[in-house]
């Protein structure tokens, strides 16, 4: 009798796995997977939740001061997608076998990673334009990646997400428009804005590939099919020229176009400050932290209150059917 | 640990039927504690741009699916019977349309 040994099992089934990534077939939830691959996804996919859920905190912070209704309409909207866009992929992770209520609490426990963007704050009105403008234009060039992974729940979630998202940049630069074209106080607010967005923008797409330690992994099962610095070189090329539409300048004394590639090629990005803000010494880490607390806190009695208006109609539906009988 | 664990809301799969006369389609899925409920949160979730002229929410947990495993066998039969097909019919060379 031939029995084949687990290992060689396993063997087996990683080269029929890494065939079918290689044939770009989609992976679903049932099949086989690599435990690395499952907790790879894991990670990435938690943290992009997350930073869904804490990108609407730095907007939140100015719907009450919104200056006009439609404004304050389109900022409501889109916080809203946000909190939607943390739906779908928390969806998507718990398809890989984790509870979203595990993640949450990570989350809540200050153990779980989010964009390190949202620890900057919102200090002026332009910021909600350039949030919307750059932030989210950063995001949609890395989710129109994602929305090729080989992992079926994440990119159909990101399919969706993208759609969305064009909304969100489109009505961000509409914005910056509006202010650069607007009073010379006006103009000045946008330049203020820029400058402090641009370079934590850049940063969005990670650092840099040579070190980069979990890119390799997740560029080999096709989770990600472009390298951060590929990435983060075609946001620059996209917004290059949307900011000279509008006459603003990025503040980058080093920046020049390069006739040969084709490429805007910036000045050195601070990894320092990247690597403060990721460890937790951003200018919000905290603030963040204490809002999402706060909330989950405060939502509570919403939560058991639903839970118990369920578990009393299930009674009544009960009561109803044994009466009948 | 900051907070006291919770139990999750029950997991529904939310389909949604684009347009009048489509069918529906899977969307995704979302937590919720009874069926009202479910559809209240589909609505606000996977429907917020019109995506939807009706939605159905199902328990996931009432949901059989077919194994990856089953992939070869249970589908088989349907792999040897081209004359299911109309290719599979010849018709003669006078005849372009029929
Ligand atoms: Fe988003
Ligand atoms: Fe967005």
């Amino acid at each position: 009798m031939t029995t084949q040994t687990p290992v060689a099992d396993d063997a087996a089934r990683l080269a029929a796995f890494e065939a079918r990534i290689a044939a770009d077939e989609s992976i679903e939830p049932k099949d086989w997977m690599p435990e690395r691959y499952r907790s790879q996804l894991i990670r990435m996919m938690s943290q992009h939740a997350h930073s869904e859920v804490v990108g609407m905190l730095p907007e939140g912070n100015w719907i009450t001061r919104a200056p006009s209704l439609r404004r304050k309409m389109i900022l409501l909207a889109k916080v809203q997608d946000e909190g939607g866009h943390g739906l779908y992929i928390y969806c998507g992770t718990e398809t890989l076998g984790v509870d979203r209520q595990e993640l949450v609490q990570q989350l809540l426990d200050g153990k779980a990673k989010y964009s390190s963007i949202f620890n900057y704050p919102t200090l002026s009105w332009a910021d909600i334009g350039a949030i919307g403008w750059l932030v989210d234009g950063a995001a949609i060039v890395n989710q129109t990646m994602l929305a090729k992974a080989s992992y079926g729940p994440y990119a159909r979630a990101m399919v969706r997400i993208c759609k969305e998202e064009n909304f969100h940049k489109k009505q961000g630069y509409e914005f910056m428009v509006t202010l650069a074209r607007g009073t010379p106080a006006q103009k000045a607010m946008a330049q203020e804005s820029l400058n402090r967005w641009w370079w934590p923008s850049l940063m969005m797409f990670g650092p840099h590939d040579a070190d980069s330690p979990n890119s390799d992994e997740l560029k080999k099962w096709g989770v990600k099919r472009k390298s951060n610095d590929e990435l983060r070189q075609r946001f620059v090329n996209l917004t290059i020229a949307q900011v000279k539409a509008i006459d603003l300048t990025v503040p980058d004394p080093d920046l020049r176009y390069d006739e040969a590639s084709g490429d805007w090629i910036t000045g050195p990005i601070d990894w320092d400050e990247f690597w403060r803000v990721v460890k937790g010494h951003g200018p919000c880490n905290s603030e963040r932290l204490g809002a999402r607390r706060k909330a989950h806190d405060e939502g509570r009695w919403v939560r058991d209150a639903a839970m118990a208006y369920a578990e009393k109609q299930q009674r009544n539906n009960r009561e109803t059917t044994e009466r009948q009988q | 640990m900051y907070a006291d664990a919770e139990t999750s809301w029950p997991l529904w799969e939310v389909f949604t039927q684009g347009t009048d006369g489509a069918p529906h389609q899977h969307a995704g899925s979302l937590h919720a504690t009874s069926a009202e409920h479910a559809l209240q949160n589909a609505r606000d979730v996977y429907a917020r741009r019109n995506e939807a002229v009706n939605l159905w929410v199902v328990p996931s947990a009432a949901i059989t699916g077919s194994t990856p495993e089953d992939m070869g066998p249970f589908f088989d039969p349907a792999h040897d019977k081209a004359y299911r097909h109309p290719q599979f019919y010849k018709v003669p060379k006078g005849v372009k349309v029929f």
